[in-house]
């Protein structure tokens, strides 16, 4: 079996796991790009989400509503963190940090033990699939599909509405927005709490896709978020806000795909994080290798002065 | 600028696909005996425990005439403690389509199952097989999945302990709470302890950091110290050893790994021989004699009583005093 054989089947399932870690690339998109602000307490919320969904399942509420509350869980976790840092004025790093610390025990108060398994149990994806009668991998993609619309959807909504434009402003410009009567305050707990609102959300769906929530499986989330935003980044640039979010649902699945091929290479398992750093480096310095690439072609091709 | 962007992303990609072809030959060659059989092992994260069960399983499968690279292939994936890895692990693994599969340790087992329901999975180092909806009954799994379940001899451990200092009036119970192993394990513990008569002080770390604060704050206040096979004090172990012999406290540990690192002694399971054990099993399933849905959970076989005889002399015990639990 070769990785060429493997590739289609590689990128399906890159596809539908990078279609729900896509949400949480979208949250932390919220918080670091148009909020300019670091936000760590996605490894906090992620499992978050999981606990509350994986909870309210094994309790039997529906998988809907077991998700809404993992979303609704994610929101007041992110308006923790929004009053921490606007109004006890905490560096946003340190305010997601506490938040992420703090979660910890929550979620383990939550979830009663440290982990909560889900075989067996009926989630958002069995849904999809009784309901259209696919394989497990295309329902979720389906369901993925339907859950990244809709809040792509609204997300491009709410940012056009008066409150939306103004947690952009605040972002691009807190003083510029303060004067022109702009509460940043309040615009950046709503956006706290979107943006974890959405972490929360791939990690009530991911939960239900693994089979299992777990108190420990919110590390590492950050650089999977901020890894698919890189690349969306250096493969498309400069898009509206629309088509951003799609490019970062796009960053997410190579992500996964890059990962996934990793995987498939003979590696010492004990290297495997050393892989992924490297392919992150690739990743994050390609904008600069191309900006100097760049600028040297330039250079040859015009006599006068570039900029 | 656009297509310059695509470029660079598009190389980035099949750089990585390059990589993946040049590396895909040197594995390629080894499927074509049909008597070859493959085993896919996921393993959560790197630890003296978890490796062990692995080399045991490896060595038992040895012994039973499965060789690797002869008769045997092995596909070996290690999460290295990132959760979001084991689904991509675990489909991968399946789609080699192994003829079994191994999980070691609770999330990985579970990961594994959430992708087959028909591959036959056993499973090692998960403590309660049932609670993690890995089976519906020990006796009787059902499913797809048996294996060993590392659960430790916990009365007799805490027998062990009683023995070592009988005066004991408050013993301390430090683990992980976020290991599901771990606290299962404590609360056992501290039941057989309060039926001991004594009182019990129960403090948990979540990482290795906060272990020397822990076992201080519990060296101080306490008479002795248990703690049960949890991954983060093991990997600590060294720095409650030092704490002990400064304190003179006895450390009684779940684990044979934890008591050479820095307790005193334990009654309990060798990883190694745990391993082994799950390879017996998975033997009969490969030769077609039992299917995972009959084959009852099995917990150790092999118990022993270690004693770090260092630990003992600067404690000012002797070591031979120390008795095997009846």
């Amino acid at each position: 079996m070769t990785i060429i054989e493997n590739l289609p089947s590689l990128f399906v399932s890159s596809a539908s796991q990078g279609l729900l870690w896509s949400l949480l690339a979208i949250g932390v998109f919220l918080t670091f790009r148009i909020l300019d602000i670091a936000d760590l307490t996605a490894e906090g919320t992620f499992p978050l989400g999981g606990a509350v969904a994986a909870t309210a399942i094994v309790n039997g509420l529906s998988p809907i509503l077991a998700t809404l509350l993992g979303f609704i869980s994610g929101m007041i976790a992110g308006f923790i963190s929004g009053i921490l840092h606007t109004k006890l004025k905490i560096p946003a790093l340190l305010a997601g940090i506490i938040t992420m610390t703090g979660l910890y025990s929550i979620n383990s108060r939550i979830m009663g033990a440290p982990n909560i398994p889900l075989l067996g149990q009926k989630n958002i994806f069995s849904w999809v699939n009784d309901f259209f009668v696919v394989e497990k991998v295309w329902a979720v993609v389906i369901t993925g599909c339907i859950v990244l619309l809709l809040v792509i959807l609204l997300l491009i909504f709410f940012f056009k509405t008066e409150i939306g434009l103004a947690i952009r402003a605040t972002g691009d410009n807190p003083d510029m927005s303060e004067a022109n009567g702009i509460n940043t305050d309040t615009m950046k707990i709503i956006g706290y709490m979107i943006s974890n609102g959405c972490i929360a959300l791939a990690g009530s769906l991911l939960a239900q896709n693994n089979g299992f929530a777990d108190l420990n499986s919110g590390v590492g989330t950050i650089v999977i978020g901020l890894a698919s935003i890189i690349i969306a980044e250096v493969l498309f640039a400069n898009k509206s806000f629309g088509i951003r979010l799609l490019t970062i649902v796009l960053g997410a699945i190579i992500y996964r795909f890059i990962i996934a091929i990793i995987l498939e290479f003979p590696i010492d398992q004990n290297d495997l994080k050393l892989y992924s750093a490297i392919i992150l480096v690739l990743c994050l310095t390609s904008p600069l290798l191309k900006n100097k690439l760049g600028r040297k072609r330039k250079k040859a091709h015009t006599t006068g002065g570039a900029k | 600028m656009k297509k310059r962007r695509w470029k660079t992303g598009l190389a980035l990609l099949a750089g990585v696909a390059l990589f993946g072809l040049s590396a895909c030959k040197s594995t390629s060659n080894s499927s074509s005996n049909s008597k070859v059989k493959t085993i896919g092992v996921l393993q959560l994260v790197e630890h003296d425990s978890l490796d062990d069960a692995y080399k045991g399983f490896v060595a038992g499968l040895k012994e039973n005439g499965y060789k690797e690279g002869d008769n045997l292939k092995l596909i070996f994936q290690n999460a290295q403690n990132n959760q979001d890895n084991l689904k991509s692990m675990s489909e991968k693994l399946v789609k080699e389509k192994p003829d079994l599969l191994l999980g070691i340790a609770t999330p990985s087992a579970q990961s594994l199952l959430n992708e087959t329901q028909t591959t036959p999975i056993v499973v090692t180092a998960v403590t309660d097989l049932k609670a993690a909806k890995l089976v519906q009954s020990d006796k009787k799994p059902g499913g797809n999945v048996t294996g060993t379940t590392d659960m430790v001899p916990i009365k007799q451990q805490i027998a062990l302990l009683m023995s070592i200092v009988p005066k004991a009036k408050k013993v301390g119970i430090m683990y992980n709470s976020g290991e599901a192993n771990s606290k299962i394990q404590a609360a056992l513990a501290k039941k057989e302890l309060q039926k001991a008569g004594v009182t019990v002080v129960e403090k948990t770390a979540s990482t290795t950091n906060d272990v020397q604060q822990v076992t201080t704050s519990l060296a101080n206040n306490t008479d002795a110290i248990y703690i049960p096979t949890d991954n983060t004090f093991a990997s600590a172990a060294s720095v409650v050893g030092e704490i002990a012999k400064e304190k003179k406290i006895p450390v009684i540990t779940g684990s044979v790994g934890q008591t050479n690192d820095g307790g005193l002694a334990t009654y309990g399971i060798d990883y190694r021989s745990l391993g082994k054990q799950t390879a017996k099993m998975a033997v009969k399933i490969l030769k077609g004699k039992a299917s995972p849905a009959t084959m009852p959970v099995e917990s150790s076989t092999d118990l022993q009583l270690v004693v770090n005889k260092e630990m003992a002399k600067a404690l000012g015990i002797d070591p031979s005093s120390i008795k095997a639990p009846k």
